[in-house]
């Protein structure tokens, strides 16, 4: 036995169904799944430029006869929709089992969508685990389902079970034969004529599956006091567990579709139906709509996690009192050295109105340097600034820029830059190039010259597509030369066209061979270096500051800031 | 036997150790064992916390509010942070270094100088040590995970051995020596 993160065990799990391919674009909490199955030498893996191409690639070795999964965080699925849909009606080869990770309470995303509306409306089975020994074992289950049923089934989870740790028993990987590959146009060829016979298919192997599913094993029924049934599914069974240990409790492992009888049955075993699910009413709708009477959002938020104290409360008017001390908050904020720093508080100094994007460069919105004004989803920001822009007059419109980070642009600003000089834009793009996916631990992407695998790879170079896309002028400045960004961005701001300006330095926490820390000698007071909000620089009491030399790694930003060359040592 | 642990400092101070430890140790003494981490954004020097649970079965991965036994606390401010989540009579046990969070370094919100005083008066105990010195003076400042292990055993009576163990199995060999060092000074606090 061993303990393991519910990522983990996903990994496991598809590594133990004989998974031959894997295929990605990382996002939390879903991104050390494919960070653990790309270690075993039998699973070929990889980084996709975003979640739609991911999910074509394991779409293309699912029809080729392999078993393939895609991974993504719950946002991923909108990128992904457009295959996802039709693939739900060609069906698979081999199996194909699409991970998506959920995060009601936003630890780590923009929203908090729920994807089980995607199963119901794309017609795709899903799977829910409860802990990681069941996330394994459902992972396997959903590439057999896949098979069967001849669709590609979702396995679905959220925060608390991607990151916590429970026991796993390990097994063998059991290789599975490739399927032939028939060529099959009523099947893979996605046009009218085959599509209205598909559509026909799909209808009839949810059919099949709405029978099945009544004698799942997967979903139980756990016999208790008859004053109150529960019915729940993944992490939240184990908070109702915790929270009321002898309530009768119906515990979902296929969340769609449901096993509608059982649970009628269940319900009339019970005085009190209640459903307890996270996020939307998915659960409760259902029941609801085939007639059995239950409770649910009148009684729990559609907003934010579960938890054992919002049960009792909810369901047993247990509470115990909360006290609050007025602390100050500690949010995540830019790292000491990092990059993207000395670029915001350029652009703020400029008073630009700043359309970002989505990365750790986010951090960029918040005090002191709070340079941010719109992030909406991964690559918007271009095409925001391109649509403020022909909104606005033009000397007004010259203030918005837009700003990228490298894996983003890849992901899904390079179509937003092609608009824009198709469309005559006087864009200005600033791409955040620090030669990595930062926000999600570091992973590479095509223009870091490395493979997932690890193995080399070629660059894709951003100067070269820019100019490709048509950009009129493109710059590349060093991200810690104050200097160089702001006039590089000041001459883009006032170009006639498409501009761009590569802001390059990587990432301060992938190559720890830092300079020496910096000091203050003779501190003038005047908060000049303050504005920047570097944590490594610390304000005293008296008005002076100082460097914290386990923080500082020496990247002399803030010493460009202090007209009195009190700030010392590093470069420069 | 049942225990409910909170892991809380500051994102980057590699409390990952410290959770993995407790983890093999709940595994040598046949108990389950639950552990919920934090990944993604609050990672970037935010506020982070990690549930520990052990027990002869465990359902949530998560300590629930006021049941928590001890909060190890890897930082002064987040200490007082996660006090909610402990029963009446728990213990926190305290990394007295500071880091100062965003709000103070720019000088919008000063850092609370009564913190620990403030956690006291909730009749809470309150044990601090200046686990970072403690960790240096064995060799090296990543110690600090053990130290702040050692002290947590002393306070849940856990089975020396079997924690003796857990270390030596889940830290490298080279630095088995320094981390078994830092578990006794920490058995001391
Ligand atoms: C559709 C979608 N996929 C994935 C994510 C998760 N995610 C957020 S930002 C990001 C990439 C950040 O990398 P980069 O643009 O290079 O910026 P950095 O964090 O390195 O500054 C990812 C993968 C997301 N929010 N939305």
């Amino acid at each position: 036995m061993k303990l393991m993160l519910g990522n983990e065990a996903i990994a496991r799990g598809a590594y133990e169904a004989g998974v031959k391919l894997v295929a990605a674009y990382p996002g939390t909490p879903s991104t050390e799944v494919t960070e653990t199955v790309a270690k075993y030498d039998e699973v070929y893996a990889e980084w996709a430029p975003n979640e739609k191409v991911a999910f074509e690639v394991a779409v293309g070795a699912s029809y080729a006869g392999a078993r393939a999964m895609v991974c993504m965080k719950h946002v991923g699925v909108n990128v992904a929709a457009d295959p996802m849909f039709t693939a739900a009606y060609t069906g698979v080869n081999g199996g194909l089992v699409i991970l998506v990770a959920d995060d009601p309470g936003m630890h780590s995303s923009q929203n908090e969508q729920d994807s089980r509306y995607y199963a119901l409306s794309a017609h795709i089975p899903m799977l829910e685990p409860s802990d990681s020994a069941e996330a394994k074992e459902f992972t396997s289950l959903a590439f057999e389902l896949s098979e069967k049923y001849d669709t590609p089934v979702f396995l679905r989870t959220t925060t608390r079970l991607a990151h916590s740790q429970s026991f796993v028993e390990e097994a063998q990987r059991r290789e599975v034969e490739i399927k032939p590959y028939a060529k099959d146009i009523t099947k893979y060829t996605m046009m009218p004529s085959s599509a209205i016979g598909r559509h026909v298919k799909v209808e009839e192997r949810e059919n099949r599956l709405k029978a099945d599913v009544e004698s799942f094993d997967i979903n139980r029924e756990e016999k208790g006091d008859n004053s109150i049934g529960i019915v729940c599914s993944g992490v939240v069974y184990q908070y109702v567990k915790e929270a009321m240990p002898n309530a009768s409790v119906f515990k979902l492992g296929m969340v769609y579709p449901l096993p509608i009888e059982a649970i009628k049955k269940f319900a009339r075993s019970v005085k009190r139906l209640v459903v307890v699910e996270e996020l939307e009413p998915v659960i409760e709708n259902a029941l609801k709509a085939n007639g059995i009477e239950c409770e649910g959002k009148n009684i729990f938020s559609v907003q934010g996690e579960l938890s054992v104290a919002i049960i009792k409360e909810k369901l047993l008017s247990e509470k115990k009192e909360n006290v609050s001390l007025d602390l100050p908050v500690r949010p995540p904020v830019l790292c000491a050295g990092c990059p993207h720093r000395g670029v915001f508080y350029v652009l703020k100094k400029l008073g630009l109105t700043v359309s970002a994007d989505i990365g750790c460069y986010t951090l960029g919105a918040g005090a002191p340097l709070s340079a941010v004004d719109t992030v909406l989803c991964m690559g918007a920001s271009i095409g925001i600034a391109h649509g403020f822009k022909k909104a606005l007059g033009e000397e007004a419109a010259k203030k918005v820029v837009s700003v990228i980070g490298d894996s983003t642009f890849i992901h899904s600003g390079i179509t937003g830059l092609i608009d824009a000089v198709y469309n005559k834009s006087n864009l200005t793009l600033i791409i955040l190039d620090n030669s990595t996916t930062g926000m999600t631990g570091h992973q590479d992407h095509p223009a870091t010259g490395k493979t997932l695998k690890g193995e080399p790879a070629p660059i894709l170079n951003l100067v070269d597509v820019c100019r490709s896309c048509g950009a009129k002028s493109i710059n590349v400045v060093d991200a810690y030369d104050l200097k160089a960004v702001e006039n590089a961005v000041k001459a883009a701001v006032d170009e006639q066209a498409v501009s761009v300006v590569i802001c390059q330095r990587p990432c301060a926490l992938l190559n720890r061979n830092y300079p020496a820390p910096l000091y203050v000698e003779d501190c003038k007071k005047c908060g000049a270096c303050l504005k920047i909000g570097c944590p490594a620089i610390e304000k005293q009491k008296e008005g002076n500051v100082i460097i914290n030399p386990t923080q500082c790694v020496g990247c002399a930003v803030c010493s460009q800031l202090c007209k009195f060359g009190a700030i010392r040592g590093g470069k420069k | 036997m049942k225990t409910n642990i909170l892991i809380v400092g500051v994102g980057g101070q590699g409390t990952l150790l410290a959770s993995r430890i407790l983890g093999r140790y709940a595994q040598l003494k046949g108990l389950d064992c639950k552990l919920s981490e934090v990944h993604g954004m609050s990672q970037r020097g935010g506020s982070v916390v990690t549930h520990v649970k052990m027990a002869d079965k465990v359902s949530s991965p998560i300590v629930a509010l006021h049941d928590a036994d001890i909060v190890l606390s890897f930082e002064k401010l987040e200490s007082a942070r996660y006090l909610n989540f402990l029963k009446d009579g728990g213990v926190v046990v305290v990394n007295t270094q500071q880091i100062l969070p965003m709000p103070v370094i720019c000088g919008m919100k000063e850092y609370p100088t009564d913190v620990l005083e403030q956690v006291k008066t909730r009749g809470i105990n309150v044990v601090e040590a200046d686990a970072l010195s403690i960790a240096e003076s064995v060799g090296s400042a990543k110690a600090v995970n053990v130290v702040m292990i050692g002290a947590l055993s002393k306070y849940m009576n856990f089975d020396k051995d079997k924690m003796t163990e857990a270390i030596k199995g889940t830290v490298p060999p080279k630095f088995l020596d320094m981390n078994l060092a830092a578990f006794e000074k920490g058995y001391e606090i």
